[in-house]
C-alpha cells in the first residue's frame, strides 16, 4: 500500500517534461497515475522521479479539425465520453464508458492508457479500429505513429524512451461508416477478457471497408485482418457478419489464458464479440 | 411494557456518525507516541527457514524494534473447540506460533515484525530483512493431503489428518436404507473456499501503560472479551484484570473477526517491550492471505428415494480443509455446525456423515457467515433439486412431500432429528408455498419453455433451509468440546434520573444493536428510546461477553438484557409498593408506570429510579440502586428457516449468467426491527449469490493464492445483483423471552444452492443434462457445460 | 536523482531521509473549504494525507488495488479514489471529503437517504459510497435503478447487498428534485 520513496515534480510544458525525462533516466511520466500508482503501491514499480504531466494545458484538449478529432494525451476518459465532438465516433464513447469506474474515468488518461499498453486495456482496440494517428514528441522533435504500428507487444509500444504521447488524431467518420465497441469483462477487475472494436463502412447496403480490432485476446491489441477481409463486398446482414466473425482470433497467434478464460474459451468469445461489435456498428 | 418500538422499522441510531464520516474504527485511532508495525510474511506455502538476518533492517533510521520467532515463537494462539477422533483420541493440535522460527506453512505465515516510527519506514526496513528459505512441496487440497506421500504440514500429524468424525445413524443402517432405495441421486462437489472480505481490514493497537501496569488492546474484533480471555489465559499469560480489550467501530466481520489472531498478541507484546503504543493494520493483500477463510469442503453425497419419492437415506463423505493451523472455531464449523444440520427440513429417516478434517498449506479456515450451515444446506438442496430433475418430478413438489409437518414447539413437541438437534418450532410448507406464489410458478415455467428456444435461457432454483442459531446452551456445547460457555451478559443500569445505560457483551459491527436493543429496552420500560444508551465493545465497561456470531446477539444477548429488565421491574415494584403502601403483588407495571391494580394510584418509572438512588422512603430490607446484570444461557439453539428462489438467465453464447430475480421468504421468529432484519437478509443474499457465481480463493500447485486481490477475486458489485423480493413468516421461538431466532446468516445460508440449482435447471431446460457446475459458476464453466462432451 | 544514487550506493535510509526533508514537495490545497499547506514526502498518498496529516478519518482504506472505492472523495468536484493519487498530485486542488459534504450539523440528501433507507450497516464503505453517489447525481439527477447500479461499479459494500444503497440514492434524487 506504500510506494517506495520517490521524488515528484510537475512539468509546466511538454518541452520541460521532455527535458526532465532526458536528464533523469530513472524518471517516469505521471499522467492520471491510474496504472502507475497502483503498481507503485504494490512496489512492482519504483521510479526515482515522477514527472507529472496531467496539468499541462497543451496536453488536455479535444478539438474538431477538418479531417480529424484531435485529443490531447492528458485528456481523461471522462473528458472523452462527455465531449460533443466525439459523439459520432460511437466506439470511443462505448469503450470509454466501460473503462474502470467513475473514479478511474475521472483520473485516467488516453495517453497514459496507450503508453502503458496493458494487453487488456480498451482504448488500444478502438484506436486500431478507427485508424488513429498517434503524435509523439521527444528530444528530437515530433513524429506520427499510426495506431497499427504503435502497439508492439506485451506492455510495449513504438514509443522511444524519452518520448511523450502528445495527441491522438481520430479520422472523422466517413459517410456511411459507423463503429461500435463490445466488451466481455473480467468480473473482478473489469478489464477486458475480450474487447472488440469494429468500424464498418456500408455503401449501398454493401460493406466497402471494415476494421475489427481486439484487446484482451493476445499480448497486445491487434487488428484482425481475417474477419475484416471476409466482410468486404458482402451485404451487411447478420448471417454474413456471423460467418466473418467465425474467423476471429484464428491463425498463428498467442492467445491469453487465466483463471477466468482458457484459450479455447477466449477464442470463442472473440468470435462472439466480433459478431456483436460488427452488428452494433451495422446497427443490427 | 409498551408497544411503541418493537416491530417498527426505527431508523438506526448509530448511522449518524457513519454517514458523516465520524465513525471510529481502530485504524482511525491515533495515540500519543504511537509506532507502526509491519509484518514480514512468507512468500512460500511451505519452506524451512534456514536463517533470518535483520541486522541491516535494525540499523535503519526510524526502526524501533524487530521481533522474530526466536523471541516470541514460544507463544501461540489456541483453538477454542476440541473435537475427538471417531476412536476417541483427541484431535491433533499443533502449535500456532505468533512468529514462526522453523518452518512456514502457508503463504503469508508471519516471520518477523518490524516496529518503526512510521508505516513507511516499517515497510522499508522489512524489505531489508534477508531470509534464507529452503522451499518444500506444498499441498492445498484436503482430499489430496490425506493421500500417502503428501507433504506434511506438521511433521507429527500423520496424513495431515487433524481428526476424523461421524454423526447420524449407524453407518450400517444407512447403508441398508440406501440399498433398498428405488433411486439414488449422487453428487461429487466442492464447496469452495471463500475469503470473508469484511471491508475494514483488520487493525490492532497495543498500548502498555507502565504507570498503572495496564495493557490496552484496540482490535477490530467481533468478541472483545473472548479475545481478552484467550490472550490472557492461553497465549501470553497476562493478568486478565490488567488487560483492557476494546472493539470500537468494526467494519464488518462475517465470522472472520472471531478468531484470536496472532497479531493481537504481537502488538500487545511489542508495546510492553518498547513502552509505546504499536499499531498494525493489514493491507487487503495480507487480508487475503491471513484473514480466516471459510468453507472448503470436498464431498461425495448420496440421497436415496423410494418409488413414491420419499427420501429414505442420506450418506456423505466429506474432506474439510482446516488450513495450516487451527483457528478459534475452525474445528467446530465442519462438525457440530454442519453435521447437525443434515436433517434439513426433511423427514429423512437415516443419515450418516463421515468427515475427515485435514491440514493443508493454506490460510486457516474458520467461521464465515453461516459457518457449516451453508455447507449443509448446499449439500441437501443440491441433492433434492437434482433428484427431482433425475426422477422427472417437480422440485417444489418433492420438497413438500418430504418436509417435516408443522409444529409450534409449545402445544406440539420440538422435532428430534437424527443428527443430535431438536428443532424448536417450524412451519416449512408455508414458506415454500409463499415463495411459489411470489414467483408465479406456473407462469414462470411457460416463460422458461419459450426462452429455451432462444439464446437467453431461463432457470429457477429452490432452496429451503434451516439453520441452528442463537448459539448456544453452554452445557450442550461443552459436552461437544467447546472450551467456552456460550451464554451472554446483559447489564442494565438505571441512572438516578431514569436514563438507562445498557451494557451488552454482544458486539455490533453492522448489525444495529444500538437501535434494536434500545427498542427492546424502551418498550419494556415504557420510556423513550433517547433515554437508552447501548454500550458494547469495551471490557472495562462491559462486565463480560461472548460476542457476536452465529446469529446470537438478539436471541442470547437480547435475552440477557431482558432478564435484567425483569429484575429491574421486579425491584421497582417493591419500591413502588412501599411508597404506594400496598403489596408488591398488587403493583402492575405498564407504559412506564407502576400502578396499584384497579386504581389510578401510580408512580412513574422516573420516580422509582430516583427513589432507588435517594432511598429516603424505602423498603427496610431492600438495597438501594437499580442496576442488574444477568447471564443468559439459552436452553436450546434457535432454528430459523426459509425458502429462497433464484431465477437466472444464461447467455447461451457466452455462459454469462445473471440473477434476474431473487425471492426470499424467511422465518426468523419475532422481528424487533423489520428494516434491520431485511438489511441482514439482503447482505447475506449477496454473499450467498457471490459464492455461487463469483467468489472462490484459488491456489496454484505451489500454494500461492492466484486471486488474492480485488483485481482477481470477484466481489459482487451493485450491477451484479437484482433488487431482492422479500417476505416474512413469523413462528416465534418458544424458548427465549423475545421469541426471536436470529437473522444474521439466513440470507447467506439459503441463497447459494438456489442459484446453482437455477443454473442447472436452465441447462436442463435447454437439453444439457449436467449434474453440477463447479462454483463459482463462471461464464466459462457454464458455457463448457453447454458444449458437446 | 540523488536519492536513487544513494539507494544504489547501499547506504540509503538515513541519508535519504535527511535528504528528503530538504526536497519534500510543499503542497497547498483546500479541503472542505479550509486551506492547508504542508511539506509531504513524494510517495505520500492523498488518502494518508487526509487521514493522518489532517485527521479526516472518514475517508477509508479498504484495499491496495484501487478497487473498493472506500477512499472516494471529490477532487475539484469530481469523485476520485484518494488511494490512487499522491498528495502532491492534488497540490492546488480543492477537495471535499465526507466530513465536508454538508455544513456542520446538517445532512446532505444522500446522507439522509442512507439513514432513511438503511443504506449502511457497518458503515465502512459508506463515506465512499456517498461521495461516489454525489458525483453520479451531479451528472445525472434522475438516474434509473440500472444507472445507479452502474454508477456504483467502483465501490464495494460487503454488508448491504446494495439493495438499500440503491434505494438511498433514489431517495436523495427524489428529495433533491423536490428541493429544486
Ligand atoms: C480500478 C481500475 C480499473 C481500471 N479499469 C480499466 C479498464 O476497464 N479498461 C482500461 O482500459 N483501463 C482500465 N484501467 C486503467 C486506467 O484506464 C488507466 O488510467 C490507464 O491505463 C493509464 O492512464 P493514466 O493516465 O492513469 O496513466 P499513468 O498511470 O499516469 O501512466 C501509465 C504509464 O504511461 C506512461 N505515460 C503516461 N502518460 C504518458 C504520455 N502522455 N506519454 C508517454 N507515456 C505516458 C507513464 O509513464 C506510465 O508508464 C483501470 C485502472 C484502475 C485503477
Ligand atoms: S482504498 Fe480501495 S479503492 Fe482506494
Ligand atoms: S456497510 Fe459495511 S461494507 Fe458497506
Amino acid at each position: 500500500m506504500i510506494p517506495s520513496s520517490v521524488d515528484y515534480t510537475r512539468a509546466s510544458s511538454v518541452g520541460e517534461a521532455i527535458r526532465l525525462l532526458a536528464e533523469n533516466p530513472d524518471a517516469k511520466l505521471l499522467a492520471g497515475g491510474h496504472s502507475l500508482i497502483p503498481a507503485m503501491k504494490l512496489r512492482l514499480n519504483s521510479p526515482a522521479l515522477l514527472i507529472d504531466i496531467a496539468r499541462i494545458a497543451e496536453l488536455r484538449f479535444i478539438e474538431d479539425t477538418e479531417n480529424a478529432i484531435v485529443i490531447g494525451a492528458a485528456s481523461t476518459h471522462a473528458d472523452i465520453i462527455t465531449n460533443q465532438y466525439l459523439k459520432g465516433l460511437t466506439a470511443m464513447i462505448e469503450a470509454g464508458e466501460l473503462i474502470g469506474d467513475t473514479q478511474v474515468r475521472n483520473m485516467g488518461t488516453l495517453g497514459g492508457s496507450i503508453a502503458h499498453a496493458d494487453p487488456s486495456a480498451d482504448w488500444p482496440a478502438v484506436l486500431l479500429a478507427l485508424e488513429a494517428q498517434i503524435k509523439v514528441q521527444g528530444a528530437d522533435g515530433e513524429r506520427i505513429i499510426p495506431a497499427a504500428e504503435f502497439f508492439t507487444g506485451f506492455f510495449s509500444t513504438a514509443l522511444d524512451s524519452g518520448e511523450i504521447v502528445t495527441e491522438i488524431h481520430l479520422p472523422k467518420a466517413a459517410v456511411g461508416s459507423a463503429s461500435a465497441y463490445r466488451k466481455f469483462m473480467q468480473p473482478a477487475s473489469r478489464f477486458a477478457i475480450v474487447g472488440c472494436a469494429a468500424s464498418v463502412t456500408v455503401e449501398g447496403g454493401v460493406i466497402s471497408a471494415a476494421n475489427v480490432a481486439f484487446t484482451g485476446v493476445s499480448d497486445a491489441a491487434f487488428l484482425d485482418e481475417g474477419v475484416a477481409s471476409a466482410l468486404i463486398g458482402k451485404s451487411a446482414t447478420l448471417e454474413n457478419i456471423e460467418a466473418a466473425a467465425s474467423a476471429a482470433a484464428e491463425g498463428d497467434m498467442h492467445i491469453n489464458e487465466d483463471h477466468f478464460a482458457s484459450q479455447a474459451y477466449r477464442k470463442h468469445l472473440a468470435k462472439v464479440y466480433a459478431k456483436r461489435a460488427l452488428a452494433g456498428a451495422c446497427g443490427l | 411494557m409498551s408497544n411503541k418500538f418493537i416491530g417498527k422499522s426505527v431508523k438506526r441510531i448509530e448511522d449518524k456518525r457513519f454517514i458523516t464520516g465520524k465513525g471510529r474504527y481502530t485504524d482511525d485511532i491515533v495515540l500519543p507516541g504511537m509506532t507502526y508495525a509491519y509484518i514480514l510474511r512468507s512468500p512460500y506455502a511451505h519452506a524451512r527457514i534456514r536463517s533470518i538476518d535483520y541486522s541491516a533492517a535494525e540499523a535503519m533510521q526510524g526502526v524501533v524494534t524487530i521481533m522474530t520467532g526466536e523471541e516470541v515463537g514460544h507463544y501461540g494462539v489456541p483453538c477454542g473447540w476440541q473435537v475427538n477422533f471417531k476412536n476417541g483420541d483427541i484431535m491433533k493440535e499443533p502449535p500456532h506460533p505468533l512468529l514462526v522460527k522453523d518452518k512456514v506453512r502457508h503463504v503469508g505465515d508471519a516471520v518477523a515484525m518490524v516496529v518503526a516510527e512510521t508505516r513507511e519506514l516499517a515497510q522499508d526496513a522489512a524489505e531489508a530483512i534477508i531470509i534464507d528459505y529452503e522451499v518444500l512441496p506444498a499441498v492445498t487440497d484436503a482430499s489430496k493431503a490425506v493421500l500417502p506421500g503428501a507433504p506434511l504440514v506438521h511433521d507429527d500429524v500423520p496424513n495431515n489428518i487433524c481428526f476424523d468424525w461421524e454423526i447420524g445413524n449407524p453407518k450400517a443402517e444407512v447403508d441398508e436404507a440406501m440399498a433398498s432405495a428405488h433411486h439414488i441421486t449422487s453428487l461429487d462437489f466442492v464447496n469452495q473456499r471463500l475469503s470473508p472480505n469484511a471491508m475494514e481490514p483488520r487493525s490492532y493497537i497495543g498500548q502498555y501503560d507502565n504507570v498503572y501496569d495496564k495493557y490496552t488492546l484496540y482490535t477490530s474484533t467481533q468478541n472483545p472479551h473472548l479475545i481478552r480471555l484467550l490472550m490472557c489465559a492461553f497465549v501470553l499469560g497476562l493478568p486478565e484484570h490488567k488487560v483492557r480489550v476494546v472493539g470500537p467501530d468494526v467494519g464488518g466481520g462475517f465470522g472472520s473477526k472471531i478468531y484470536h489472531y496472532t497479531e493481537e498478541a504481537l502488538v500487545t507484546l511489542a508495546s510492553k517491550k518498547i513502552g509505546r503504543p504499536v499499531k498494525w493494520t493489514e493491507t487487503r493483500s495480507e487480508a487475503f492471505q491471513t484473514d480466516a477463510h471459510g468453507r472448503d469442503h470436498v464431498t461425495h453425497a448420496e440421497m436415496g428415494f423410494d418409488a413414491q419419492g420419499n427420501i429414505v437415506g442420506l450418506r456423505i463423505k466429506t474432506f474439510a480443509n482446516l488450513g495450516a493451523y487451527l483457528s478459534t472455531f475452525g474445528t467446530a464449523v465442519p462438525t457440530y455446525l454442519h453435521g447437525t444440520l443434515l436433517q434439513g427440513l426433511y423427514t429423512t429417516p437415516k443419515i450418516h456423515l463421515d468427515m475427515t478434517c485435514v491440514f493443508t498449506h493454506t490460510t486457516a479456515v474458520d467461521a464465515y457467515r453461516g459457518a457449516g450451515r451453508p455447507e449443509a444446506t448446499f449439500l441437501l438442496e443440491r441433492l433434492v433439486d437434482l433428484a427431482a430433475l433425475e426422477m422427472g418430478v417437480d422440485p417444489a413438489e418433492l420438497r413438500l412431500k418430504n418436509f417435516i409437518p408443522a409444529f409450534d414447539g409449545v402445544t406440539q413437541p420440538g422435532y428430534q432429528t437424527n443428527v443430535a438437534l431438536q428443532y424448536d418450532s417450524g412451519n416449512y410448507h408455508s414458506v415454500l408455498e409463499r415463495g411459489l406464489e411470489m414467483l408465479g410458478y406456473e407462469n414462470f415455467r411457460k416463460e422458461q419453455a419459450e426462452a429455451a428456444k432462444t439464446n437467453k435461457i431461463l432457470g429457477v432454483g429452490f432452496s429451503t433451509y434451516i439453520e441452528a442459531c442463537g448459539i448456544a446452551p453452554s452445557a450442550v456445547v461443552g459436552s461437544l468440546g467447546a472450551r467456552a460457555g456460550l451464554y451472554e451478559v446483559g447489564q442494565v443500569r438505571v441512572q438516578p434520573t431514569g436514563k438507562i445505560s445498557v451494557f451488552t457483551g454482544a458486539h455490533s459491527h453492522g448489525q444495529g444493536h444500538e437501535t434494536t436493543f434500545a427498542q427492546v429496552v424502551a418498550d419494556r420500560l415504557g420510556i423513550p428510546m433517547e433515554d437508552v444508551d447501548i454500550i458494547h465493545g469495551d471490557s472495562d465497561t462491559v462486565a463480560f461477553g461472548m460476542g457476536t456470531y452465529g446469529s446470537r446477539s438478539l436471541a442470547v444477548g437480547g435475552s440477557a438484557i431482558v432478564k435484567s429488565l425483569d429484575k429491574i421491574i421486579e425491584k421497582g415494584a417493591k419500591i413502588a409498593a412501599h411508597k404506594l403502601e400496598c403489596s408488591a403483588d398488587d403493583i402492575e407495571f405498564k407504559d412506564g408506570k407502576f400502578t396499584v391494580k384497579g386504581t389510578d394510584k401510580s408512580l412513574s418509572f422516573g420516580d422509582i429510579a430516583l427513589t432507588a438512588y435517594v432511598p429516603h422512603v424505602y423498603p427496610a430490607n431492600l438495597e438501594p440502586g437499580l442496576d442488574f446484570s444477568s447471564f443468559y444461557d439459552p436452553t436450546n439453539f434457535t432454528y430459523p428457516f426459509g425458502c429462497h428462489i433464484a431465477v437466472v438467465e444464461i447467455d447461451k453464447e457466452t455462459g454469462f449468467t445473471r440473477v434476474k430475480r431473487f425471492i426470499a421468504v424467511d422465518d426468523v421468529g419475532n422481528v424487533i426491527n423489520p428494516m434491520i432484519v431485511d438489511g441482514q437478509i439482503h447482505g447475506g443474499l449477496a454473499q450467498g449469490i457471490g459464492q455461487a457465481l463469483f467468489e472462490g480463493v484459488e491456489f496454484d500447485e505451489n500454494g500461492q493464492i492466484t486471486n488474492g486481490s480485488y483485481m482477481d477475486y470477484t466481489m459482487p458489485r451493485a450491477d451484479d445483483l437484482p433488487m431482492f423480493e422479500l417476505d416474512r413468516q413469523v413462528t416465534p421461538c418458544p424458548h427465549n423471552p423475545l421469541g426471536v431466532k436470529g437473522a444474521g446468516e439466513a440470507g447467506c445460508i439459503g441463497s447459494t444452492p438456489a442459484v446453482v440449482n437455477a443454473v442447472i435447471d436452465a441447462l436442463w431446460s435447454a437439453g444439457h443434462k449436467v449434474k453440477d457446475v463447479r462454483m463459482p459458476m463462471t461464464p466459462e464453466r457454464v458455457w463448457k457445460a453447454m458444449q458437446p462432451a | 536523482m540523488l536519492c536513487n544514487t544513494l539507494k544504489t550506493n547501499g547506504f540509503c535510509a538515513k541519508a535519504l531521509n535527511f535528504y528528503l526533508t530538504y526536497i519534500m514537495p510543499k503542497i497547498t490545497l483546500t479541503v472542505n473549504g479550509k486551506t492547508h499547506t504542508h511539506e509531504v514526502e513524494g510517495r505520500l498518498l492523498l488518502v494518508h494525507y487526509l487521514r493522518d496529516t489532517l485527521g479526516l478519518t472518514g475517508t477509508h482504506v479498504g484495499c491496495d488495488t484501487s478497487s473498493c472505492g472506500t477512499c472516494t472523495i471529490h477532487l475539484d468536484g469530481k469523485a476520485i479514489k484518494s488511494c490512487s493519487l499522491l498528495a502532491a498530485q492534488a497540490d492546488g486542488s480543492s477537495i471535499t471529503t465526507i466530513e465536508g459534504l454538508a455544513p456542520e450539523g446538517e445532512l446532505h440528501p444522500l446522507q439522509e437517504g442512507f439513514k432513511e433507507e438503511h443504506g449502511l450497516q457497518c458503515g465502512f464503505c459508506t463515506p465512499g459510497m456517498i461521495m461516489c453517489a454525489a458525483d453520479l447525481l451531479s451528472r445525472n439527477p434522475d438516474p434509473t435503478e440500472q444507472e445507479i447500479r452502474e454508477g456504483l461499479e467502483g465501490n464495494i459494500c460487503r454488508c448491504t447487498g446494495y439493495h438499500n444503497i440503491v434505494r438511498a440514492i433514489q431517495y436523495a434524487a427524489q428529495k433533491s428534485a423536490v428541493a429544486v
